[in-house]
């Protein structure tokens, strides 16, 4: 039942979330993610041996959409809009090589 | 299996390489995969964009239909297995490249799986396992500046369709790798589902290698090699990679499995590093995106659809065309060709003549100029009416090789031209006659030569009269003048 999360497993989810928490932020964290474990645990007792896994809410299969293009409307000004630095159209980011 | 010497006596280990080969192929559809942006090449950054593609909150992907035709039509062109029951899947991980902070794969149940390829190798034929074939979106585009030292990026690549082809590892030299992936591509084209143009990135070849001992039935550690973008380079960096790791087990050290970048200019691979580069990618169920059911009449649908293949028309070409297996090989090398032979050769009923003018001269101009075959655009009609003019003695061989290059170039039509330029065979015999007389008299050793049994000058004396008449008369008719003459 009592699920722990180390020190060391909080430290590589947290590499994974590009997360940076202080040694208190990983504490609290890591007991939230001990309670959540717990939560599948008691999920994990029901038994579901010829249960069809759902992987949507909804009953519905094959949306689609035709391979028609259309420009979005907003241009490119609307999808730079936010962006905290931009350059000539492009978005700018911190270097992502050594 | 021989064991080879070392200068010092010491007997050397045979190894053996064991390659398998993931194939990232851009489709041919019009739009992304998940949003109505177009997928054409070069626009300026970030200009065929949307907030579905570039993963602005709140969005929703809408699958296109077109992804999942072609996607079914490879995996049955390539003997797969067409899974009923498909979804799509979350690849988690944070690179700017992807605005999302996920990829929409597959990983649990791709759409296609359990095929192969048969390819012919030195010892005959072989066939290649096709472990799957799964649907995914591409990613954008980053510009790194030194200067600044930041990166740009442009987001038109980014949820263009892709699908990748998981090959088994069940290739053992560079030859058999290169025979894949030129069949593999043959078949896509052929499909129309992609271009498949490896320098320009709409086919990807990334090289699973490991090596062995012979006789050894384990594999051994592999190694990802990416970048590769002509079969040259593919070819030097399987060999560089073979001698790598025959290196290290050599020296008993062992290799390590991780993704490495081939430099083509360098000649050697380096381990690609990125700090905390956790191979983790907490892949799980795409809730945005309804499972795919592909039922019986749909599957049966796209089956009708499929093109004749390339095996297929060899075969086919063989039966139909009494041509010799070279040509056939060359005419189904490139689907614009075939089509352009099929086209040509039913309005004029000369497959051989045809075959000839596709063979020679449309290579020889397709290198001058740097051409792919696929992008030939003249009309199969101007081909089929030269060879008309040539067989009806209108114009001669070498004005036809003219005006063939004015076909090619400007796609003219042949008969409108030479009567435009005047490039006719003269039938005026007196004109003939006129010109090979002034050779006669221009060239007088040639004449004694001939005169003196030496039956090659016929030939030059020909071929002079011929320059002399601009190429405009027709060679058997300045032959026998010249006989005439000479008698």
């Amino acid at each position: 039942m009592a699920n722990r999360i180390s020190a060391g497993e909080m430290e590589y989810a947290g590499i994974l979330a590009k997360l940076s928490l202080t040694p208190e932020e990983q504490k609290e964290a890591g007991k939230d993610l001990e309670q959540m474990l717990n939560y599948i645990d008691k999920l994990n007792e029901l038994n579901t041996e010829d249960i069809e896994p759902m992987f949507h809410v909804f009953p519905v299969c094959n949306v689609f959409r035709n391979d028609e293009a259309r420009p979005y409307e907003g241009g490119r000004n609307k999808i730079l809009e936010n962006a905290p630095e931009k350059r000539e159209g492009r978005f700018v980011v911190p270097k992502t090589v050594e | 299996m021989h064991k080879k010497q070392c200068g010092n006596g010491v007997e050397m280990k045979q190894y053996e390489i064991v390659i398998g080969l993931e194939v990232h192929v851009e489709l041919a559809t019009k739009t992304k995969i998940f949003c109505s942006c177009s997928t054409q090449f070069g626009g300026e950054p970030n200009t065929h964009t949307c907030p579905v593609c570039t993963g602005m909150p709140g969005t929703l992907p809408a699958l296109n239909k077109k992804v999942v035709e072609y996607a079914v039509a490879v995996g049955l062109a390539t003997n797969c297995e067409i899974t009923r029951y498909s979804r799509f899947d979350r690849k988690n991980y944070f690179y700017p490249d992807n605005s999302q902070n996920y990829q929409i794969s597959q990983l649990y149940l791709p759409i296609c799986k359990n095929g192969g390829i048969e390819i012919e190798t030195a010892e005959g034929k072989k066939t290649v396992g096709i472990h799957e074939i799964h649907m995914e979106e591409d990613a954008g585009k980053l510009v790194h500046d030194e200067k600044r030292n930041c990166s740009y990026v442009d987001y038109n690549r980014s949820g263009v369709p892709l699908i990748e082809i998981v090959s088994e590892p069940d290739m053992g030299s560079a030859d058999e790798v290169i025979a894949y992936l030129e069949k593999l591509r043959l078949i896509i084209c052929y499909l129309g589902a992609s271009d498949c143009k490896l320098q320009e990135g709409s086919m990807r070849a990334d090289i699973n290698l490991s090596v062995r001992e012979a006789g050894v039935k384990k594999l051994g550690t592999r190694t990802e090699m990416k970048n590769l973008n002509s079969f040259r380079a593919i070819r030097r960096a399987i060999e560089g990679e073979k001698e790598r790791q025959i290196a290290l087990l050599e020296e008993g050290k062992k290799v390590i499995q991780e993704t490495r970048r081939w430099d083509d200019g360098k000649g050697i691979s380096y381990p690609m590093r990125s700090k905390e580069d956790a191979r983790d990618y907490r892949y799980f169920p795409e809730p945005d995106l309804a499972p795919l059911v592909i039922e019986e009449e749909w599957l049966e649908n796209i089956r009708e659809r499929q093109p004749e293949l390339r095996d297929e028309k060899m075969e086919r070409y063989a039966r139909e065309y009494d041509l010799p297996e070279y040509d056939i090989s060359i005419l189904t090398s490139a689907k614009k060709l075939a089509d352009i032979f099929e086209a040509a050769t039913a309005l004029c009923q000369k497959p051989k003549k045809v075959s000839n003018w596709l063979m020679v001269e449309t290579m020889r101009l397709l290198r001058e100029r740097e051409m792919d075959a696929e992008e030939l655009s003249f009309s199969p009609g101007h081909l089929a009416g030269l060879i008309e003019l040539v067989d009806g003695k209108t114009i001669s061989g070498t004005v036809a090789k003219e005006v063939f290059e004015k076909i090619f170039d400007e796609d003219i039509e042949p008969k409108t031209y030479i009567e435009e330029k005047g490039l006719k065979t003269v039938k005026d015999e007196s004109a003939i006659k006129e010109a090979v007389r002034r050779v006669i008299e221009e060239n007088p050793q040639p004449v004694a030569d001939y005169k003196g049994g030496k039956t090659k000058a016929m030939g030059f004396l020909t071929g002079q009269a011929m320059k002399a008449m601009k190429g405009k008369a027709d060679p058997s008719a300045i032959n026998k003048i010249l006989l005439e003459l000479l008698s």
